[in-house]
């Protein structure tokens, strides 16, 4: 019962911290430019606190993960990773859900204000972005599932055979 | 040496609600603080609107008159915070109904963590809606200069302000529900019948209450996890 609790638990501590390294990764090196009318156009994640943002956090969460994937389960600190668990998994919804909005309005832009979408111009560099949110929105799931799990196991330790 | 849930428990609920402590009033607290945050952030997001007339030439000696007006609909974003504070509010009003009224129900089954699954829930839902409303407002107070948007709070300050306040109504929420999640962890209050449970389970000494639950199997916790909500909303 143990044993298995562990090897799940590493499993998915496994998923999230390689979901949020790549997405870290695909993020920085994100990277297009454009010629539009003589005027240089580059876009870079560098270009919007949101992205900045994604790629901290992000970052922090994959430390995070590599730190406690070495962690035994029953160490003192076993009722603080539980928090930071869910603090975890706070910070990366709220990072992919920042750069989500930014990135909708970079596809779709807002007529009401005026803003035009960039994709167009940009292709290589929305794709990128693309990738990026993909591997955050896996991890951010990976994290909620951990969280339900260890509540799963802390709620029912000795699960009896069911009646 | 299991009990059976229903008959030890129910003397244990009863026992320990029978003593309201401070503690116990220090959660119940909090969770009405985040109720009444999430509610004043939805609500003045919801009723956030202005509508300016701008002079764009003229024509002879007639100016030519443009009327734009900034909704919250306009922007993806601050509809998902509309809903999600919306959410937020109406899950903290059901649990603080379950926290007053709670010593009558009977906790069989999943009814024990089914509170703290909605809160790990909750606390997703608010820190996303906030944080994406958070980086719209702050776009629309810079622009940015590198896409080539222009920033709209000089014209729609009051739109701007009224936007910034649901903001930070919606921070004190996700702050408070944040705080009521992790309070068993930290035994913060160690009189509400969950915390006890979960502080007697965590901590690693021999316990001689274990309670059987029916959720051996974490696909059935997440199906029961809907339905239960679902009938507490119809209790």
């Amino acid at each position: 019962m143990a044993k298995t609790k562990r090897i799940i638990t590493i499993l998915l501590r496994l998923l999230a911290f390689g979901a949020t390294l790549s997405a870290t990764v695909v993020m920085v090196t994100s990277h297009d430019s454009a010629e539009v009318l003589n005027l240089k156009f580059t876009a870079d994640y560098n270009n919007s606190p949101s992205f900045k943002y994604y790629v901290i956090a992000e970052a922090i969460a994959s430390v995070y993960g590599l730190v406690t994937l070495f962690l035994s389960s029953k160490s003192l600190v076993d009722r603080l990773i539980v928090i930071l668990d869910v603090v975890i998994a706070m910070l990366l919804t709220s990072s992919i859900s920042a750069a989500l909005a930014v990135a909708e309005i970079g596809k779709r832009g807002n007529s009401h204000a005026g803003w035009l979408p960039i994709c167009d111009q940009v292709p290589k560099f929305c794709d990128h972005v693309t990738g990026a949110l993909i591997a955050g929105f896996a991890a951010a799931i990976l994290y909620l599932v951990l969280n339900l799990y260890s509540l799963h196991v802390v709620l029912a330790p000795l699960c009896p055979a069911k009646p | 040496m299991a009990l059976q849930s229903g008959e030890t428990l129910a003397m244990l609920v009863g026992n320990i609600w029978s003593k309201p402590r401070s503690r116990y009033w220090t959660l119940l607290g909090l969770r009405l603080l985040a109720f009444l945050a999430a509610a004043a952030a939805t609500l003045v997001m919801a009723l956030n609107k202005q509508t300016k007339t701008f002079v764009v030439g003229t024509i002879g000696t007639t100016p030519l008159k443009l009327t734009l007006t900034a909704k919250f609909q306009h922007t993806p974003a601050f509809v998902f915070f509309v809903i999600a504070n919306g959410l937020v509010c109406m899950h903290n009003l059901v649990m603080i109904m379950v926290d007053l009224v709670g010593s009558k129900f009977d906790y069989k089954g999943l009814r024990f963590p089914m509170v703290a699954i909605l809160d790990m829930l909750n606390v997703a839902l608010v820190s996303g809606g906030a944080n994406a409303a958070a980086f719209m407002a702050e776009l629309g107070k810079n622009g940015n200069s590198h896409a080539r948007w222009d920033k709209i709070c000089d014209k729609f300050g009051a739109y701007c302000d009224r936007g910034g306040g649901a903001l930070i109504a919606s921070f004190l929420a996700l702050a408070s529900c944040f705080s009521f999640l992790s309070s068993p962890y930290l035994n913060l209050s160690t009189r509400r019948p969950i915390v006890l449970f979960l502080t007697t389970i965590i901590n690693p000494k021999p316990q001689t209450i274990f309670i059987s639950m029916d959720c051996s199997n974490i696909s059935h916790c997440i199906c029961l996890v809907f339905q239960m909500y679902v009938l507490l909303l119809l209790l």
